[in-house]
């Protein structure tokens, strides 16, 4: 855009401010559906136009050059805000794109304003792709943050009897996940003051190498602060295929199931006390 | 490994390029052994290998693709699998699958552990090309 076309865009967008604002907020609150309250859109609108118009008064039309740096954070903003609230990418964009719909009614038959209006409107078609690469952003950031939550949620260590936690595995054991249950579980035995740990994989659809090294780890770490480790919900399907596969377990105590992992650390436990028992006497 | 007829309709490919693809190829691997027929055990130890070779794939080929296929022989059917990258290739095959043996920090089971879950087993490697895996798993 040469200068006199910039200067006659500039004009029109500061002569004619409010009527502009008014005509956009309307237009973008049409296409929202009064989701948004318009005294938060006007507020979000208005920013965005002087920011517009200022970078537009410092010569610029590149909406990623420097003079835009305000107009960017801006958009940012919104488009965070838009995604939070459940807005979709399109709604998103169209907070910026209904601006050229709004200039378009203003615009005369002269070749300058029609080439004025072109540039502007790929500006406004640059900013507008801005917005939804910045809302994709967001609800990736969402979900990374809602599967960190799920992991968290998803592996509950419970506090089965005195001295006695357990873990129910369920589901595929990423090196993410064993890492949380590990974390978990060390935490929960010092704690409850616990010397034994129930790892039922009822739920884990296979075993393979690396599920079984994360249990080995998860066992030699528990060793290390003094408690035990019973793996339980061994299926027959897995227990065969984890003779397949060549795994030994060691002298880890595995159990069918998580009754017969209790009684094998109540006995223990059991035999534990009574070995002090016969020490004081 | 012979070539059986397949059942085109049934044909999959999963690229492996993250973990979680690994995930994916394994769940592809599952739901056809369930197609063809395959028992619980037999789905598991397919399933297994699949995971193994998989990430092996991931891991040491620097990610390939997996292709799956139900195929049919005369009187039977079961669940055929390839794994192949473009990755570095294993230089001695017999010692990458002496079980106990690893090149970084796994078990060293993998690969041995696979073939010894599966029916057929055929592994393809050159040094400078990549490595192919094909395994095959049969109902009964
Ligand atoms: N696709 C491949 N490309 C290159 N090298 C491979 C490939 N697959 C396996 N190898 C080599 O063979 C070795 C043995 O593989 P294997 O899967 O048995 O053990 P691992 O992966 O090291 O440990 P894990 O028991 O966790 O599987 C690997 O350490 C690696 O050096
Ligand atoms: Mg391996």
């Amino acid at each position: 855009m040469d200068s006199d076309d910039s200067k006659r865009l500039l004009e029109l967008l500061s002569a004619r401010r409010a009527e502009l604002i008014a005509q956009w907020e309307q237009t973008v609150a049409a296409s929202l559906h009064g989701r948004l309250s318009t005294v938060e859109l006007g507020r979000e609108l208005s920013e965005l136009y002087d920011a517009i118009t200022e970078a537009l008064a410092a010569g610029g039309l590149a909406g990623r050059g420097p003079e835009y740096g305000v107009v960017r954070s801006l958009l940012v903003e919104l488009s965070r805000n838009r995604a939070r609230q459940g807005f979709t990418p399109t709604e998103t964009a169209v907070s910026v794109f209904s601006l050229k719909e709004v200039l378009e009614s203003l615009l005369g038959g002269s070749v300058e304003e029609i080439r004025a209006y072109l540039q502007f409107s790929h500006l406004l078609d640059d900013l507008g792709l801005f917005t939804v690469e910045e809302y994709a952003r967001t609800r990736e950031e969402i979900i990374s943050a809602q599967s960190q939550q799920l992991l968290e949620l998803s592996t509950p260590v419970v506090k089965l009897w005195d001295g006695v936690v357990g873990v129910p595995l369920v589901g595929t054991l990423d090196s993410a996940r064993t890492q949380v249950v590990m974390e978990k579980l060390l935490q929960a035995l010092l704690d409850s003051n616990s010397t034994h740990a129930i790892i039922d994989i009822t739920g884990v659809p296979a075993v393979d190498t690396q599920v079984a090294q994360h249990l080995l780890k998860t066992v030699v770490a528990a060793r290390m602060m003094g408690a035990e480790c019973v793996i339980s919900g061994i299926r027959p399907q897995i227990a065969q295929t984890i003779v397949g596969l060549g795994i030994e377990f060691g002298d880890i105590p595995t159990k069918a199931t998580l009754a017969d992992a209790l009684r094998h650390a109540l006995v223990e436990i059991d035999k534990a006390a009574s070995t002090r028992a016969a020490g004081l006497l | 490994m012979r070539d059986y007829p397949a059942d085109e309709a049934s044909r999959e490919e999963v690229p492996i390029q993250a973990s979680g693809d690994v995930v994916k190829a394994r769940q592809t691997v599952r739901l056809l052994a369930q197609q063809a027929g395959l028992s619980l055990v037999n789905q598991t130890k397919l399933v297994t290998a699949a995971s193994e070779l998989g990430r092996n794939t991931l891991i040491y080929g620097g990610g390939g693709t997996v292709e799956a296929v139900v195929v049919r022989d005369v009187a039977r059917v079961g669940v055929w699998v390839r794994f192949a990258d473009a990755g570095p290739g294993i230089p001695d095959m017999e010692l990458a699958l002496t079980d106990g043996w690893t090149s970084g920090s796994g078990m060293g089971l993998g690969l041995s552990g696979a073939r010894r879950l599966v029916d057929e087993f055929e592994l393809d490697s050159t040094p400078g090309v990549g490595t192919t895996v094909t395994v095959l798993k049969w109902a009964r």
